[in-house]
């Protein structure tokens, strides 16, 4: 009998852990889940398990079991206080080497990049970066399923489903927003296991002297519960004033497609896409965007979507749950005014 | 002395990627092939810090003939040798059988002339994976700091290197032993005009190209191309479209209408009241 272990990166700065590392408890269940039957069947076990790093970190690790890890490895050491590359990934690759993990996921946030490329080198397997979809399936010549991930390719108008053959872990980076949150069960038990990190002060390499906080905060737009985007269609960048109105009276936040950013019109912190965040707010109202297919697998997991374009063939009526064709100049004004009227009778 | 190592990738100009409307497929022709802007923003640098210091930018780069163009722009912007690695063999790289090619390369240049700072964009837009400067650095055992955005101090006599680098919380200030390497983010630096002289020496410049066995060093074929990448394409495919909600056309309803048949559908699906917390 065999183990098999579906792994997620658990991300922590300063004790405050990503959601994505729970998002991908989530999606590593699920994934577990659909090799039940054939594990049952050879007799193997199949696990959910988390690594987390960190100094004092224990709480967190508790955390996991809550969000679905059925095991913790723990590498409690001062040296990873803070992130740092090498012995972030020295680490986690001689854990990975000791139980022999058949996937891992891990989180393509800044942090999860720069470690992601890191370990799949350190354990000479493949990584396939920002899947949008994540399965187990069966693979001719392959005896038990392997993990097909699947991400937009060639900038982003087809997607790709990637698979690694004889290589283990079955690697994949996954952005925050594109699964979603599984329950917490604070009742959840499950083992908690230390392991040594193995790299000293002076191996880690690279000495952090001081952290700069930033001036100003960018619009956190990932985890924006509404979000208005505007797109070329807004012709100009002060036209993002309109688009701002309306995010203001939803008590949302602006967001933009891809042409808007390398033409300068608005920061890159606020780009949806394939290149930029992906994104699943409750309400998304996409204007004057045509949907690329890479704006769209950025965006169409939001729970309501609505589209307005001139064209009445723009590809983003595709994934809309309900458009406007028209002139977004008339319509978001009009918007505007009907959802005040709208907040004042609710009000009354 | 002050060596710098810059790799750099040849990409198709996303900027000007058109959808064909019949197919929904990328139009190929037509589409400019530059310089990897990140990676371009890292040469700039790199060469102001020759100029800075005195000493070399050599740039390498993975890639069919074709990249030739792309080694003659970087020569054009400051660097002193380019050096293309292009082999039949090395199709189909992953990027893990990438780095294998590159850091197999910049061991033989290191050995040559001993290199100070590595320089890679923080990604390539054609892929956006930022793994293969990652796996180059943990190939060639060296320090790496991603998301570079300044170069604060670079102390050759001790041998260290100051970078400032972002993260999603704040900015790094990290000091590390050279070699280092940097995946630089575009405000690393601007792109200058190139002067006169490199214009004219990149026009006549001819890169060297290290083939599978013809060059200093030979390469592992079971570690390159197609052979030495653990992933490949299972299928490709357009994604299945969900069911498209309904359409109004303020041509025929109005605008006020179509605006409000729209809010009605968000109401009806709960939605407005969720996002305004309105009592409904």
């Amino acid at each position: 009998m065999t183990t098999r272990r579906f792994w997620v990166f658990i991300e922590q700065v300063e004790g405050n852990v990503h959601p994505v590392s729970w998002e991908l408890l989530g999606v590593a269940r699920d994934l577990a889940s659909q090799v039940a039957a054939e594990a049952e069947e050879k007799g193997d076990a199949v696990v959910v398990e988390a690594v987390l790093l960190g100094d004092k970190v224990e709480a967190i690790a508790q955390e996991a079991l809550g969000y679905g890890a059925d095991r913790v490895y723990l590498i409690d050491d001062p040296v990873v206080a803070y992130y740092r590359n090498c012995p972030y990934y020295k680490g986690i690759a001689a854990v990975a080497e000791k139980y022999a993990p058949e996937v891992f996921l891990i989180g393509a946030t800044i942090l999860g990049r720069d470690l992601a490329g890191a370990v799949a080198t350190a354990l000479h397997t493949g990584l396939t970066a920002d899947c949008t979809g994540l399965e187990m399936g069966e693979v001719r010549g392959v005896k038990h399923k392997l993990l097909l991930a699947t991400r937009p390719a060639f900038g982003g108008n087809i997607m790709a489903t990637i698979v690694c053959r004889q290589h283990t872990p079955q690697m994949s980076s996954v952005r925050p927003r594109v699964f979603p949150m599984p329950e917490y069960d604070p009742a959840a038990e499950g083992e908690i296991i230390r392991e040594p990190l193995g790299v000293t002060e002076a191996g880690a390499l690279t000495c952090i002297l001081e952290f700069l906080h930033h001036q100003e905060k960018s619009v956190d737009i990932e985890y924006a519960d509404v979000i208005v985007a505007g797109g070329r269609g807004l012709e100009t960048p002060e036209n993002f004033q309109l688009i701002q109105q309306l995010a203001d009276v939803l008590g949302g936040v602006v967001g933009a497609s891809r042409p808007c950013i390398d033409a300068g019109w608005i920061d890159s912190a606020q780009q949806v896409g394939q290149s930029g965040k992906t994104v699943r707010p409750k309400l998304y109202i996409a204007a004057g965007i045509s949907g690329a297919l890479q704006h769209k697998v950025g965006m169409q997991n939001s729970d309501f979507i609505i589209a307005i374009n001139s064209d009445p063939q723009a590809p983003i009526f595709e994934v809309a749950d309900v458009g406007i064709v028209g002139d977004l100049f008339q319509v978001i004004p009009a918007m505007i005014a009907q959802i005040e009227a709208y907040q004042q009778e609710a009000a009354t | 002395m002050f060596h710098a190592l810059v790799a750099i990738k040849q990409v198709p100009d996303t900027t000007n990627i058109r959808i064909d409307p019949e197919t929904g497929n990328l139009v190929r022709e037509g589409v400019p092939a530059i310089m990897n802007p990140y990676d371009a923003h890292a040469l700039a640098e790199a060469v102001k810090w020759k100029r800075k210091l005195g000493g070399k930018v050599t740039v390498v780069s993975m890639g069919p003939p074709s990249f030739i163009t792309t080694i003659r722009e970087a020569i054009e912007l400051g660097a002193d040798r380019g050096i293309l690695l292009s082999d039949r063999k090395f199709a189909g790289a992953d990027t893990l059988a990438t780095s294998y090619v590159l850091a197999a390369a910049i061991e033989v240049i290191h050995k040559e002339e001993p290199i100070s700072l590595l320089f890679f964009g923080k990604q390539a837009i054609d892929g956006d994976t930022a793994q293969v400067g990652p796996g180059v650095a943990v190939r060639l055992e060296l320090p790496i700091l991603t998301y570079a955005t300044k170069i604060r101090a670079v102390d050759l006599e001790n041998g260290f290197v100051t970078v400032e680098r972002h993260t999603e919380h704040w900015v790094e200030v990290v000091e590390t032993p050279m070699p280092t390497m940097l995946t630089c983010e575009k405000e690393i630096a601007e792109i200058p005009f190139a002067p006169l002289p490199d214009l004219i020496r990149s026009l006549r410049y001819d890169p060297e190209i290290w083939t599978m066995s013809a060059g200093p060093l030979e390469f592992d074929k079971q570690q390159v191309g197609v052979l030495g990448s653990p992933t490949i394409v299972f299928k490709m495919g357009t994604p299945p479209l969900p069911e498209p909600g309904e359409k109004f056309n303020t041509r025929e309803v109005g605008v006020e209408k179509a605006v409000q048949l729209a809010l009605d559908k968000a109401a009806a699906a709960g939605v407005l009241q969720a996002v305004l917390g309105g009592a409904q």
